[in-house]
């Protein structure tokens, strides 16, 4: 096929720009500053588990959250029409369009302690609340951001069910619950599948809604990360292994959860 | 076949002002196979979703043993279907699939000291495991228990959406095109299969069709639809034989329909010349249309004919020959074993039982002629029709008839 010389212009970009940057990221893990081979860049890393730990819940509380908001609105939407579905999609694309930054500088100020939120306590009398610089504003953050990437996928399975296998199981006897359970839920989980991957990978590398609205206390891999290339803590060797440490973790565990899904997916896709 | 179980009591239907089903009277009897037979947008399947529950209708009754059915959604009536496209679950293997019903736990009234509990109970899984067994044997896929839908052919998926739906043991089992998507002859082995299935487990079936040979083969009763509204409602024999209008005689097999006048019981006028037949109880020289079909009519020698008339296409269709005849501008079609070669001066024969004498209808005029049978013949005649064709409405009628 002469076909495929056309991905050429891409197949040269990913090389020079993923696939080299990949490789440096692995030399540089396996190095020590004098650029002899060492491991303990990983070994060194253990002093930072709790971080690990931290972002890894951190964005799986975010995860859940996104999927406890999102799919009920996806369902709706999905069995809803005309102009209220526009509208509604309209709504959560519409933060998307901002500026990441700014809208997360926009929760700063929402969340501070003199911020919108607690004047609006104060002025009806009630006590300030301490939400920024905590685990939760950070989830929040997340969940505030990346919402939409788990709204769209699960909308976009669902909306996508045959109107007749939902027949065909009310015919069969089942009510709504029964249908929901057996039949839609069921044939929705790889929009879930990729929703979750969405929401999970951006969260657990995030380092400005960390920065921003956890205040440093709350230190994310992502921080951690930065720190190395670019902040005090300057020693881009630790910061590869950490790269490349999430990484893999990451990795295995999108293939877990597909292999989990497998069935499903292969499902759908008809 | 059994009492009534079903009737539909003048159901209205309409979608955004089109009507779509106008007035429908039609009663069901338990174990029949009835056939609602149309052309696509004459409201059957419609007619059978209101069965099914799925839409209800804007006004009249839809009635189960006499009781009032209109608002009783899909889950809660004993009524199940056979979708068009099958409609499978695409998560779940065949087993599961046809298990599906069987694992929705049903509300049971039970005696309990003497009073009446309702409650929620679940088949025991044992019993679900010989039903759905026993179901797929039913429907010829044992020993396919573990397979993919996505694995099966498109007959092996038919008769899992059949067992899908037969193992609840519905008193009404609903098909909407269920032959629709597979090949002549899938189509034909399904429908031996199809009526095979129903004596055995001795319910109701309610099929939707397009294809009339499809209702011809398998139905007790077919009700003939056209524009939301019943046309005939009859046996196989009685519809093909007495066909109501020019309609029914039109859709259901092929079907010469002719202008002519019912000069009195047992004697109809045609091309102006009267023709023995066997129908009565028409007004005298009330105008009628009469249906001959093609099989009905013999070849024989111009001499010997009612008709005389000149053959212009021969098409050669395995068991017999299609042959177009032109009795000047009206063109029949007859179906012989004998050939006859285009261009040939022929007589034609018909015995009074070969007459179907039918009022005149809206339908009147819309059907029964072959010219557009053989466009290419037209082509190359068109020539020599054109002083014919000028000769007008009354030359075509009187020189038809034999010398």
């Amino acid at each position: 096929m002469r076909n495929k010389w056309i991905a050429a212009p891409y197949v040269g970009w990913m090389a020079l720009f993923v696939v080299a940057p990949l490789i440096l990221v692995v030399v540089y893990a396996l190095t020590a500053r004098d650029g002899a081979f060492t491991l303990d860049n990983f070994s060194n890393m253990l002093q930072y588990a709790p971080v690990f730990g931290r972002s890894f819940l951190l964005a799986g509380i975010a995860t859940v959250v996104c999927i406890l908001l999102g799919y009920p609105m996806a369902y709706f939407l999905a069995r809803e029409r005309g102009r209220l579905q526009s509208m509604a999609m309209l709504l959560i694309m519409l933060p998307m369009w901002m500026n990441f930054l700014l809208r997360t500088y926009s929760w700063q100020f929402l969340l501070e302690r003199n911020g919108f939120f607690n004047t609006l306590l104060a002025t009806i009398g009630l006590p300030k609340l301490d939400i920024i610089n905590t685990s939760g504003a950070v989830v929040l953050g997340m969940v505030y951001n990346f919402l939409p990437f788990m709204v769209l996928p699960i909308f976009s399975v669902i909306v996508k069910i045959d109107p007749r296998i939902i027949e065909a199981a009310q015919d069969l006897g089942a009510n709504s619950i029964q249908v929901f359970r057996r039949v839609t839920f069921p044939l929705s989980l790889p929009g879930v599948l990729s929703g979750v991957t969405m929401v999970f990978i951006p969260s657990v590398s995030t380092f400005v809604i960390s920065r921003l609205l956890g205040g440093g206390k709350s230190l994310l891999l992502g921080d951690l990360i930065e720190m190395q290339f670019l902040g005090s803590a300057y020693n881009p060797h630790l910061g590869s292994a950490i790269s490349l440490v999430m990484m893999v973790i990451v990795l295995i565990s999108m293939g877990l959860m597909n292999r989990f899904g497998e069935g499903e997916g292969k499902a759908v896709l008809l | 076949m059994g009492k009534e179980l079903i009737r539909l009591v003048d159901c209205c239907m309409s979608y955004d002002g089109e009507q779509v089903l106008d007035h429908i009277n039609l009663y069901i009897n338990d174990r029949e196979f009835l056939t609602l037979l149309g052309p696509s947008g004459c409201g059957k399947t419609t007619t059978l979703r209101i069965i099914g529950g799925f839409t209800t209708p804007v006004s009249g009754e839809v009635l189960f043993d006499g009781r009032r059915m209109n608002d009783i959604p899909p889950h809660q009536r004993q009524v199940n279907t056979v979708f068009q496209r099958y409609a499978l679950f695409p998560h779940l293997d065949v087993f599961e699939n046809v298990a599906f019903g069987l694992r929705i736990p049903k509300v049971v009234e039970e005696e309990r000291n003497g009073r009446t509990v309702r409650r929620k109970k679940k088949l025991p899984e044992k019993e679900i495991q010989e039903r759905v067994l026993e179901m797929l044997e039913v429907v010829s896929l044992k020993g396919f228990e573990h397979r993919r839908i996505t694995e099966l052919s498109g007959g092996q998926q038919q008769r899992v959406a059949i067992a899908r739906a037969l193992v609840n043991r519905p008193k009404v089992l609903l098909l909407d095109e269920p032959l629709g998507a597979l090949d002549l002859k899938l189509r034909k082995d399904m429908q031996i299969e199809l009526k095979r299935i129903q004596q055995q487990v001795g319910i109701t079936f309610i099929y939707v069709t397009h294809d009339q040979e499809e209702a011809l083969t398998m139905s007790d009763t077919i009700v003939v639809m056209d524009k939301g509204t019943i046309q005939q409602i009859g046996t196989p024999e009685d519809i093909y034989n007495e066909p109501k209008n020019a309609f029914v005689a039109d859709f259901i097999g092929e079907s010469n329909i002719i202008d002519g006048v019912m000069v009195r019981d047992r004697v109809v006028k045609m091309y102006g010349r009267e023709f023995a037949c066997l129908d009565g109880g028409f007004a005298e020289n009330e105008p009628v249309d009469v249906v001959i079909r093609p099989e009905d009519i013999d070849i024989v020698p111009p001499e010997e004919g009612q008709l005389v008339g000149t053959v212009t296409n021969v098409t050669f269709k395995g068991m017999q020959y299609d042959i177009i005849v032109d009795f000047k501008g009206f063109k029949w079609l007859i179906q012989t074993t004998d050939h006859s070669p285009e261009g040939r001066h022929i007589g034609v024969k018909i015995d009074p039982d070969g007459f179907h004498i039918m009022k005149k209808s809206q339908y009147s005029g819309m059907f029964g002629d072959y010219s557009s049978y053989s466009e290419e013949y037209e082509e190359l005649s068109d020539a020599d029709a054109l002083d014919e064709e000028d000769d007008g409405e009354a030359a075509r009628r009187e020189d038809g008839y034999a010398e």
